[in-house]
């Protein structure tokens, strides 16, 4: 039974997501309002978004001892690849989530995509491809959460990278759109090299991809290693992190509720999932750990400070996305696979509740530039507590979701670096607690700066009267935030401990040890505020000066990105296809042009005049004849 | 005579019958239909081909080949010639991809015919006489049968693309029939000296080297190898392809990439392999060395083409890239990897030029750099496109993944740093593969409709659908349920990779 539910739990939305992909996509001279295709398709949406959460809650539920079911799917001489479920409370939270933040969005999206009074009459959102991605999406998603074999797992994978692909290219209206989807899947897909390779060779060795069999099998260490480093490729261009971390940003061209999809509870969440999936193989190959610290501490301090700089409002959220993986992959580099699911899911509530409000910003103000907003409190104030919440459980504000989820990567960091608690060496603890203290006072800067600019001050367009979104926006939104304030509490509640298998070790440590972040969270935050106190129109972001430029590009790696790997490429393509055209097909065409040579020359060689044929003839004659006498003499 | 021969028998001679009555017929459509008929007809003798005994149930150790249905009857007897024919789990997908492939193309002829060629009655003639022979060239269970259905597919391939091709179709079609008769005749060559050596010609006998001298196996599998290079192609011997695919009209590039080049990876596994299995022990590195740099080289060449239908045909090299270094694991892994992949490639490949062929005639131009915003005018059409690049590209849980991803995973099962390298290398061209599918749906689908994608209509044509639909739904099928080509490749697969030394 549970394992049936496990199957049905991808295959509600994918049902869903095919049918929809079905449905006239465009409708054609059709008026602003509602065609029968677009309600077919917010019903069969919100209808696979709904079913999904249904399920993954009656999984919650039941879900006790860990499920494995399978069946061979194809055998490809001895290497077996099996469809099978591998439930666990882990998988089932993170279901949970996955289905919430979809349903959400979905819901969302019906009033976001809307054509608004202020859009020209050429808009044309084409609702049902729209909702169809966003289920094959979460049908992915849910894929990759349950799946029991690892092809399986990378169908998932995959088919999510695709998905991003075409949600961020939805909006026709904006250039950059396409390129930046083309980016988010290229850079994810060069991850996915190693993560395929990373398969092949534990699947290889096991002589099956079954994840059981999998964890099971004895590697040898260097094998591990190879493979651990090779999966890892993968995780950090699906959760974005450094260097692979370039795609994110750019994916702000898509609208807003797939921000909150890909940031919340798909694509990004995957890779840290997938890492706690074959966490035991990790725990065996400390080498690759060690690289997922630094790779987690770049990430984190990286994401924060680009944050600090952005004037886009979706363009921060995107870069502390970025830096709060960061503390998950850090997690795991530290050896706590739990404290990394736990801010795994905190991070979705308080991201997707982030996003889907800045989503009503945008939909009130028609820009997403700060510099443009200001004094949206006193016109928003649903969006603005709701913001609030969201800022304050990202920044970690106790008692909200944030706080008790990174004072558990904290504690495992700091228990990794004093007492050596971790797999890992030591000095990966060190870097990742350090690096993680560091970003918590920064995430509380740019948090502090993103609430002052938007909500706060002056209005800075006096033409725009902004107002809380509509119901079917609201609402979302509101239900968002409770999940964003409260989930840390559920630490303290042992069914949710269960599930996410805690072991001895608590989930949240009440002591001194909470003092020092939080000391650094006041201090951000203060900064931050005294910043804005000296000049209220002014940005707190001048504060960094010079490097405020820098921060805001990304620390130039779209440009190092370009000039190491895309330019590179592009002239090694314009070489090969010259070389192709001009070398192996010109020695073809070369042979052709010789032979018609060859020909000619000896066809003009038989052309003669009467005298020189007779002349020919003859010599001919006398040569045979020759021949004829010599070798017949001989003979 | 069992049902299983009549039914061999019947899927060569319902084509061949069929190719003469659309020739005799005088109306021009009702012999595109009668075609179309006869290639229906055809389909269904070869799927039901399946019925025959899949399981060995002989005394002793089970022979290499076992065919399902064999029908052996002698042919020339003075010259020890025999007409064998018979069908096996490796064939078996390629003459089913083989029949559906031509019936599509007939179907798509009945509703439109090249414009500036000849009538659509001789094109539908010419692709039963194309089908005749590649349906041949899978069932011929002896080497000089395989010969001459090989030889049969050429000149009716030739005066497709010089009847009904593009604007320089006559050059495209002279480079493609002298190359690819090079390579014929460097398989007569081979034949006559396997068949010198062996004193047989029979396939079943000769699988698994038949005892032939090493330096007999080495020569012989150099000859079979080069040949099929050509045809397959395998990198540097692909020159001819990007011409002939580009020239071609719509039909005959489904029909040569869908299943004209199988003939060349098919006749590798089957012939080259089979008979001289020490020669391909011997020369599967230059063979997995060969594959494996065509497909990062033809990505590259792929990512700075200007054409339409051009980038498709390049894109063949990159994935037969992948089956040939399926082929030259020499493994289980390896083969089932490339029947797999040759199947999904003729599905994905040929869906592709079908919509190639569908945006060209409706914008009038090939050229990227006037092909934007397709999905603005007719989103159903770049939704198609989209979904088989997307295809191509080897989307996991889509048929073009499990060639490529597992001949991957072969290579790296083959241990060693050689081979692990060559799969490393491979992965990555598979990225590369992406970079340019997805610059061609950039180009063509999305930004702002162009002046030539401006005038195409949104709708598609019944028979369009009709002839697009089985080959998406393969390409899902395929991807979803793999067992569908690789349950009935398993066992041969076995016996084959058995009597490898």
């Amino acid at each position: 039974m549970t394992g049936l539910l496990g199957v049905l739990l991808p295959a509600v939305p994918l049902v869903a997501g095919l049918v929809g992909l079905l449905l006239p996509p465009s409708p054609r001279g059709a008026t602003a309002g509602e065609g029968p295709a677009r309600r077919a398709a917010i019903g069969l949406g919100v209808a696979g978004a709904a079913g999904a959460l249904l399920i993954a809650v009656v999984l919650l539920v039941r879900v006790g001892q860990p499920v494995q079911t399978s069946t061979t799917w194809v055998d490809l001489g001895g290497l077996r690849v099996t469809l099978g479920v591998r439930l666990d409370g882990a998988a089932a939270l993170v279901a949970v989530a996955v289905a919430a933040v979809a349903l959400a969005v979905q819901v969302y999206s019906v009033g976001y995509l809307r054509r608004g009074p202020h859009d020209d009459v050429e808009v044309d959102h084409r609702y049902p491809p729209y909702a169809a991605q966003i289920s094959l999406f979460t049908a992915a998603m849910l894929l990759v959460v349950v799946a029991g074999d690892l092809i399986m797992l990378l169908v998932g994978w995959e088919v999510m990278g695709l998905c991003s692909y075409l949600l961020i290219a939805h909006d026709r209206r904006l250039p950059e759109a396409p390129a930046a989807a083309m980016k988010a899947f290229l850079v994810t897909r060069v991850g996915d090299v190693g993560f395929l390779l990373g398969i092949a060779l534990l699947g290889v060795s096991a002589g099956s991809f079954r994840i059981a069999d999998v964890l099971a099998h004895d590697y040898s260490a260097g094998l591990l290693t190879t493979a651990c480093l090779l999966l890892l490729a993968g995780v950090a261009g699906k959760s974005a992190q450094f260097p692979l971390h370039t795609w994110l940003p750019d994916a702000m061209a898509g609208p807003t509720p797939v921000s909150a999809l890909i940031h919340a509870a798909t694509m990004v969440a995957a890779g840290v999932y997938a890492v706690t999936r074959l966490y035991p193989l990790f725990e065996r190959a400390p080498a690759a750990l060690a690289v997922l610290g630094v790779m987690a501490a770049v990430t984190l301090l990286l994401g924060a400070l680009a944050a600090t700089a952005q004037d886009d409002l979706k363009r921060v959220l995107a870069w502390s996305t970025v830096s709060q993986i960061g503390y998950m992959t850090g997690a795991l580099a530290v050896g706590s696979p739990t404290a990394a699911l736990f801010h795994l899911l905190s991070h979705a509530a308080f991201k997707a509740l982030l996003f889907l409000a800045a989503g009503a910003v945008i939909h009130a103000v028609g820009t997403t530039l700060m510099s443009r907003m200001g004094g949206l409190r006193a016109t928003m104030p649903v969006t603005f507590w709701c913001t609030v919440v969201g800022l304050g459980a990202l920044a970690g504000v106790p008692p909200l979701s944030g706080f008790w989820s990174k004072d558990g990567v904290l504690a495992a960091a700091e228990a990794a670096a004093l007492d050596g608690a971790g797999p890992a060496p030591a000095w990966v603890g060190w870097l990742v607690w350090l690096a993680g203290l560091a970003g918590v006072a920064v995430t509380a800067w740019y948090a502090t700066r993103l609430l002052l600019r938007a909500f706060l001050g002056e209005t800075r367009m006096p033409l725009v009267h902004p107002h809380d979104p509509p119901a079917l926006m609201r609402w979302p939104v509101l239900l968002l935030a409770v999940p964003a304030a409260l989930l840390g509490l559920a630490a303290f509640l042992p069914p949710f401990t269960d599930r996410l298998a805690v072991g001895e070790g608590e989930l949240v440590h009440l002591g001194p040890a909470l003092l020092l972040p939080l000391a650094l969270l006041a201090l951000g935050a203060g900064l931050a505020w005294a910043g804005w106190r000296r000049d209220r129109t002014a940005d707190p972001a001048r504060a960094l000066g010079p490097l405020g430029p820098l921060f805001a590009a990304g620390f130039r790696l779209d440009d190092v990105q370009r000039a190491l790997v895309v330019r590179p490429v592009a002239a090694l393509a314009r070489v090969a296809r010259a070389g192709d055209e001009l070398v192996i097909d010109g020695a073809v065409e070369g042979t052709a042009r010789g032979a018609r040579g060859l020909g000619g020359a000896l066809a003009g060689l038989h052309r003669a005049a009467l005298p020189r044929a007779v002349a020919g003839v003859l010599a001919g004659a006398l040569l045979i004849g020759l021949a004829a006498v010599l070798i017949g003499g001989a003979a | 005579m069992t049902l299983g021969q009549i039914l061999l028998v019947a899927a060569l001679a319902v084509p061949a019958v069929g190719a003469a009555v659309v020739a005799a017929v005088p109306a021009d459509r009702a012999a595109r239909l009668v075609g179309t008929a006869a290639a229906g007809l055809t389909l269904a003798v070869t799927v039901a081909l399946v019925t025959g005994d899949q399981l060995w149930t002989g005394y002793g150790a089970p022979p290499a080949v076992r065919p399902w249905h064999q029908l052996d009857l002698s042919w020339v007897p003075g010259l020890d010639l025999r007409f064998h024919l018979g069908v096996d789990g490796i064939s078996y997908p390629l003459v089913v991809l083989t029949a559906l492939l031509t019936l599509l193309c007939c179907a798509y002829t009945v509703w439109k015919v090249p414009a500036g060629g000849g009538s659509g009655r001789a094109l539908v003639a010419l692709l039963l006489v194309v089908e005749v022979g590649i349906l041949g060239t899978f069932l011929a269970l002896d080497l000089v049968l395989f010969f001459c259905f090989f030889e049969v597919v050429l000149l009716p391939m030739y005066a497709i693309i010089a009847g009904w091709g593009g604007p320089d179709r006559r050059r495209a079609a002279r480079k493609f029939v002298l190359y690819t008769l090079l390579g014929s005749v460097l398989l007569l060559v081979g034949v006559y000296v396997v068949v010198a050596a062996a004193g047989t010609a029979d396939l079943v006998a000769l699988t698994g080297g038949a005892g032939l001298p090493r330096g007999t196996q080495l020569a012989a599998f150099t000859l079979f190898g080069l040949a099929f290079a050509v045809k397959s192609p395998l990198w540097p011997l692909h020159s001819w392809l990007p011409d002939a695919h580009t020239q071609a009209p719509t039909v005959g590039s489904v029909v040569l990439a869908g299943v004209l080049l199988k003939m060349g990876t098919y006749g590798l596994v089957r012939v080259a392999v089979g008979v001289a299995p020490e020669g391909a022990r011997w020369a599967a590195p230059v063979l997995g060395v060969l594959a494996v740099a065509a497909i990062p080289i033809g990505s590259l060449v792929c990512l700075a083409q200007s054409d339409l239908k051009r980038l498709i045909a390049y894109s063949s090299v990159g994935h037969m890239g992948f089956v040939l270094l399926g082929v030259a694991t020499l493994t289980a892994t390896g083969i089932q990897a490339a029947l797999i992949g040759n199947i999904a490639h003729g599905v994905i490949t040929g869906l592709l030029f079908f919509l190639a062929g569908a945006v060209k005639d409706r914008a009038g131009t090939g050229a990227l750099a006037e092909l934007s915003g397709l999905r603005e005018t007719a989103p159903r059409l770049a939704g198609l496109l989209g979904f088989a690049a997307v295809a191509s590209l080897g989307l996991p849980g889509l048929a073009g993944f499990w060639g490529e991803a597992f001949a991957v995973v072969a290579a790296i099962g083959r241990g060693g740093v050689f081979w692990t390298v060559l799969g490393v290398l491979a992965a990555i061209g598979g990225a590369l593969t992406a970079a340019y599918l997805l610059r061609l749906l950039r180009r063509v689908t999305h930004g702002r409709p162009s002046p030539a994608v401006g005038r195409v209509a949104p709708g598609l044509a019944a028979a369009e659908l009709a002839a697009w639909a089985p080959l998406v739904l393969l390409a899902l099928a395929v991807g979803l349920a793999p067992a569908l080509v690789l349950g009935v490749a398993a066992d041969p697969v076995a016996a084959l990779v058995a009597v490898l030394p």
